[in-house]
């Protein structure tokens, strides 16, 4: 290659592109693919004492394959994270459709007021729910003040139901954006030609609005679940011996048991669950969308 | 009806979104021990003793380092990947966006146990530094996200008029693009600051002997008599963070007034 050739492809559209990208592509790259590789390797060693056995091995997946406790851990994970996306979904799509369509000025500040408890100490937020859900919590003393019930009642929180309640309303605000932004992007003659066509507004939600809005509604189901599949403090805070999902024990892993190796592969497993579980619901939402248009 | 029906939802579901939140303060200025129903009486007593709590100031400036250098360099990455997505194509724009934004939906254990189990085996020491690494991986898509609307609402040939005219490309870009897009900068700056304050599970695992204020705050919740201060704590982090976030919305709108784009969200 010329001189003049290497200067005109330094200077070309795509590569100028590529150059200012670079910084950010390789600092990902540095501390998120080869830390993932490095993962992923590790899970196939073993640990020996203080040190690693190197030598490649099944080993780890065949515990957790063999062991029920991890099984009915990924499989928990899995449900409470599905259960929270579905809640978080249904709840949020009515406000993303108000503010999309029935607020008139000042959208903006809606989004803002709804997604800023999002952004708020995470960690005093699922704390504040103890407060809620607890023994002289706000729902018991609530509740025996109006002479409904006489005991506090110990069943709602340490266990799986606080630990989706928490993580429902912890999530509810992320859920919202995605789907407010497709209903806005909606083309609003394609209603009134839907009007004009004899629709009755059910009928024209049900056969415009939401097969439009249904990409928001994916992504809203995917900021959700695969993060919350991996939720640590929720369980931790309110889930109570029950309550407990995946992310605690990959922590005891690389804590007190110090079995890294297993915890990698732990990590590993649920990575791979949640995306085959996301990617076919995903595709299950974009077929009824389909079917119903 | 419909329309009262969805008004009536919306009343009631941002009133219980901030619910728990409110019962922060409202127990943060409640004279007893115990953080539970019923309220006693008006203190100020928790707040006058968060502030001689020595452990807590120095975990509260270990936070406020990590945060403003977390801050700075993911707002820097971001600028450059947000200023190549809007302006530029590229190879493999949509694969390598999709890399760098991957940390948005990615479970934050896995960030967290995949950067310890490298940083250790190349020997280094868990310290501020590696929390610092882990915040800004995390913080540059969203600093990409607020940078990407500043930037797309920008019209190309203010730069090109600059360029006829006679600057050079570097020069453009300070004198023409940088001013334009200050705003949006400033929005990414306030908001990877917050969100870096108040991260727990990546902190939890690369902190090491130092702890943020999250890692201090988890710490205290499991002592009963450190509840209300703790309670305290939380009612000025919950304020700060709110007052972060209005300023970062107030820039974030300031840049769509100067570029001339209409209100948005994302």
């Amino acid at each position: 290659m010329t001189t003049t050739q290497f200067t005109r492809l330094m200077r070309s559209e795509g590569m100028r592109g590529f150059t200012l990208m670079s910084p950010t592509l390789i600092y990902a790259l540095l501390l998120l693919a080869i830390p993932i590789g490095v993962i992923i390797t590790f899970s196939f060693w073993t640990q020996h004492y203080l040190d690693f056995d190197t030598t490649l091995t099944l080993k780890n997946y065949a515990i957790i394959w063999e062991k029920p406790i991890y099984q009915t851990l990924l499989f928990r994970s899995l449900i409470v994270a599905g259960t929270v996306t579905l809640v978080t979904v249904v709840l949020a799509y009515p406000i993303a459709y108000f503010v999309a369509f029935r607020v008139q000025d000042h959208k903006a500040i809606w989004i803002f007021l709804i997604t800023i408890p999002f952004w708020t100490s995470y960690l005093l937020r699922i704390f504040a729910w103890k407060l809620v859900l607890g023994y002289d919590g706000l729902i018991n003393s609530t509740l025996i003040n109006l002479g409904l019930i006489d005991e506090p009642l110990s069943f709602i929180l340490y266990n799986m139901n606080a630990v989706i309640v928490t993580l429902s309303h912890a999530w509810l605000p992320f859920a919202i954006l995605p789907i407010y932004v497709s209903l806005e992007k909606i083309d609003r003659s394609l209603l009134e030609a839907a009007t004009d066509l004899g629709d009755k507004p059910l009928m024209r939600f049900l056969r415009v609005t939401l097969p439009l809005s249904l990409p928001g509604v994916i992504a809203a189901t995917l900021v959700v679940f695969i993060p919350t599949v991996g939720d640590y403090v929720t369980p931790k805070l309110v889930g109570g011996k029950d309550g407990v999902m995946i992310a605690n024990f990959i922590q005891i892993q690389f804590g007190k048991a110090n079995n890294w190796p297993l915890g990698a592969a732990l990590a590993i497993t649920a990575m791979v669950c949640v995306t085959a579980v996301a990617v076919s619901v995903a595709g299950f939402i974009k077929f009824i969308g389909s079917r119903i248009r | 009806m419909k329309f009262r029906f969805l008004t009536l939802y919306a009343v009631v579901f941002m009133f219980i979104l901030y619910l728990p939140v409110l019962l922060l303060p409202l127990f943060s200025f409640n004279d007893s021990t115990i953080v539970a129903f019923p309220i006693k009486g008006f203190t100020t007593h928790w707040y006058e003793t968060l502030l001689k709590e020595e452990p807590m100031l120095l975990s509260l400036v270990n936070s406020l380092k990590v945060a403003c250098a977390t801050a700075f360099f993911s707002t820097l990455l971001g600028i450059c990947g947000a200023r190549a997505v809007t302006r530029y194509n590229f190879f493999a724009k949509k694969t390598i966006t999709a890399f760098v934004m991957l940390p948005l939906v990615l479970p934050e254990i896995i960030i967290a146990i995949s950067l310890l189990v490298v940083l250790l085996r190349m020997g280094f020491d868990l310290s501020l530094f590696s929390v610092t690494l882990g915040h800004i991986l995390m913080t540059v898509p969203f600093s990409i996200a607020v940078l990407i609307s500043s930037f797309e609402g920008f019209d190309k040939s203010l730069e090109e008029a600059s360029m006829d005219l006679g600057e050079g490309p570097l020069m453009t870009f300070f004198r023409v693009t940088l001013p334009m897009v200050a705003p949006g900068i400033v929005s990414s700056l306030l908001i990877t600051f917050t969100i870096s304050l108040d991260e727990f599970i990546v902190a939890f695992f690369l902190s090491g002997t130092e702890p943020t204020l999250p890692i201090y705050i988890w710490g205290q919740l499991r002592f009963t008599a450190k509840l209300p201060t703790v309670v305290a704590l939380g009612s000025c982090l919950l304020i700060s963070s709110f007052l972060l976030l209005w300023m970062a919305e107030f820039f974030r709108r300031r840049v769509q007034k100067r570029t001339g784009i209409k209100e948005s969200v994302l």
